[in-house]
């Protein structure tokens, strides 16, 4: 069932009609998408911040932003934008190099893990066969953007904060490959398009959440931990640590790792909804409610309808999840260092494998529920 | 030369450089937490070419397993022991240069001979599998690789146990470090270091 849009297609016969070559054309495309889902990465960054900004102050009965445009939406920009403009401080006792190069280490491989989060059929920027397991191998660097910032800082709640910060993440990255490992499982692919595909056959009853319940929840939290989201956010725990690892950092440093975390933030919670609720799915299928109203699903406008449906879709349930975590992190509190651990290593760890170890009984068992 | 073609050559004269300097630096930096930063860029570079020859699944199980934990640790256990202190000449430093120089001259010389002697070229273009291929690692781990695959678990569980046997100190009577008496009560006391040398 091969069907969507192909913008890449048409964009490159539109090039080749003013007679150029079909390789230029491609270098000409090439950057097109990642501008595009760096642009919608930002965005949702400021949504996001405005988001935390107001859903945190209902939580504590405040008015929150007010002033700043309406309702306070220029807020994030104006909050970045001073960010921009600070002065960009590197402490004299510090290491000048790897000071730098830490938050650049830890932006890049959450930006680059955007390249499989697909929009659509073919919205998106590539489909490596490799799909998820890039994701999981990108994210395994961040750590040592973590633990490089923590160290060049010379400062002792810095190196802490790194190296809890390294811990957390290798405890966590465990159960959370185990439990896309199941997702995988079922459908025979690592790729994030065939996962969508594989839960699009009736709408939401063929979602994954219903058959990986374990799975998502694991995964959620393994996720949120991954992020350094509130009650995970040890690495940063202001009572304990005043910043942890950003302690030392000021300016558009501090607005690398910032923008890193919400970035994640947001990438998570869209991986959540392409792993386990659907993807760009429309709860009913779309092409039952095209054959319902007798209209060729392969029609161009129908076409342009559906995959802005699908976009609808992946935003609105990625920033569900986001809604959801902003409410966990001005309602919870903080665990601690040996909490964190506990859970990690002697629940999650042995929950997730059991997870895995059935899901692969019930696919022998029930091919024809659980992917054959 | 097509475009595609030009941008290989330039990737990988540009990825072997820095392996080649990263390297340099990782054995020749005095501080020992530069060469374990330039190790990890050593590692992704490696996997940068493995990405050059289409065996993306090798290059992210490159990235996972020696970036994301070998080097992590390697990092995390360099930062838990950071005791700024003088290494103390080694008497016999000459020979101990001449000895190594001649085990790595040694394994130089046998990589080039597998290097010269064995056929690299593929018999066709079409050999190359590319994005088959994590199917294709499945299926060769689980038969004909299968006796490697499983003695390498043994090994790596060895390592575990012998790891956490370290590690807890109430599993026996004597520290092996140092050789005292372990106080049974206090787990968590500070002791010396393992990596520092005791005169």
């Amino acid at each position: 069932m091969e069907y969507g849009l192909d913008l890449e297609y048409s964009f490159n016969e539109f090039l080749k009609g003013f007679g150029l070559s079909s390789e230029i054309a491609h270098i000409i495309w090439l950057p097109l998408p990642m501008l595009l889902v760096l642009v919608a990465a930002v965005v949702g960054v400021l949504v996001t911040v405005w988001l935390e900004r107001k859903i945190s102050a209902a939580a504590q009965q405040r008015i929150g932003p007010e002033y700043a445009g309406a309702l306070g939406v220029l807020q994030p920009i104006a909050d970045g934008l001073k960010l921009l403009v600070k002065e960009d401080i590197i402490p004299a006792k510090a290491d000048g190099i790897l000071f730098t190069a830490g938050p650049i280490l830890v932006l890049v491989p959450v930006i680059l893990s955007w390249l499989i989060v697909p929009f659509g059929q073919n919205l998106l920027i590539s489909n490596v066969g490799i799909g998820i397991f890039l994701w999981i191998a990108l994210s395994s660097i961040q750590p040592i953007g973590l633990l490089m910032s923590g160290y060049a800082s010379n400062n002792k709640y810095s190196l802490l904060g790194g190296l809890r910060a390294a811990a957390q993440s290798i405890s966590y990255e465990i159960p959370l490959a185990l439990s896309v490992l199941a997702i995988v499982l079922m459908t025979n692919s690592l790729s994030t398009v065939d996962i969508v595909n594989q839960q699009s056959g009736a709408g939401i009853l063929s979602w994954n959440i219903w058959r990986q319940p374990v799975g998502f929840i694991v995964f959620w939290i393994c996720a949120l931990a991954e992020c350094e989201r509130l009650p995970f956010d040890l690495p940063e725990a202001e009572e304990e640590l005043v910043a942890g690892y950003q302690t030392e950092y000021a300016g558009m440093k501090f607005a690398l790792f910032y923008l890193g975390s919400y970035i994640n933030l947001i990438l998570s919670a869209l991986l959540v909804s392409i792993l386990y609720l659907g993807g760009w799915g429309f709860p009913i299928p779309v092409e039952l409610i095209a054959n319902f109203l007798n209209l060729p699903i392969n029609a161009p406008l129908i076409q342009v309808f559906t995959a802005s449906v699908g976009i609808v879709m992946t935003v609105l349930k990625a920033y569900l999840l986001v809604f959801i975590a902003i409410l966990l992190r001005w309602t919870t509190p903080r665990v601690r260092i040996d909490q964190l651990l506990d859970l990690g290593w002697k629940f999650l760890l042995p929950i997730s494998l059991a997870n895995l170890l059935i899901t692969a009984g019930l696919k022998l068992a029930f091919p024809q529920f659980f992917g054959g | 030369m097509s475009i595609a073609i030009t941008t290989q050559i330039i990737c990988f004269s540009v990825l072997s450089l820095v392996i080649l300097i990263g390297a340099l630096g990782v054995v020749l930096l005095e501080s020992i937490v530069y060469s374990a930063f330039l190790l990890g860029g050593v590692f992704m570079s490696v996997a940068g070419l493995y990405l050059l020859l289409n065996a993306s699944f090798v290059a992210a199980a490159q990235v996972l397993v020696y970036v994301g934990a070998v080097n992590v640790l390697i990092i995390f256990a360099i930062m838990l022991v950071n005791k700024k202190e003088d290494l103390k000449p080694i008497s016999d430093i000459k020979s101990r240069r001449i000895i190594s120089t001649s085990i790595c001259l040694t394994l130089l010389s046998l990589l080039i001979r597998v290097d010269l002697t064995n056929v690299w070229s593929l018999s066709s273009p079409q050999n190359s599998i590319g994005e088959e291929s994590t199917i294709r690692i499945g299926e060769h781990l689980f038969s004909d690789y299968l006796l490697p695959f499983e003695v390498a678990s043994v090994l790596l569980l060895m390592a575990m146990i012998g790891a956490i046997v370290l590690a807890r100190r109430d599993v026996m009577s004597k520290d092996i470090s140092t050789g005292l008496p372990v106080d049974q009560e206090l787990l968590e006391k500070s002791s010396e270091p393992l990596l520092t040398n005791k005169n």
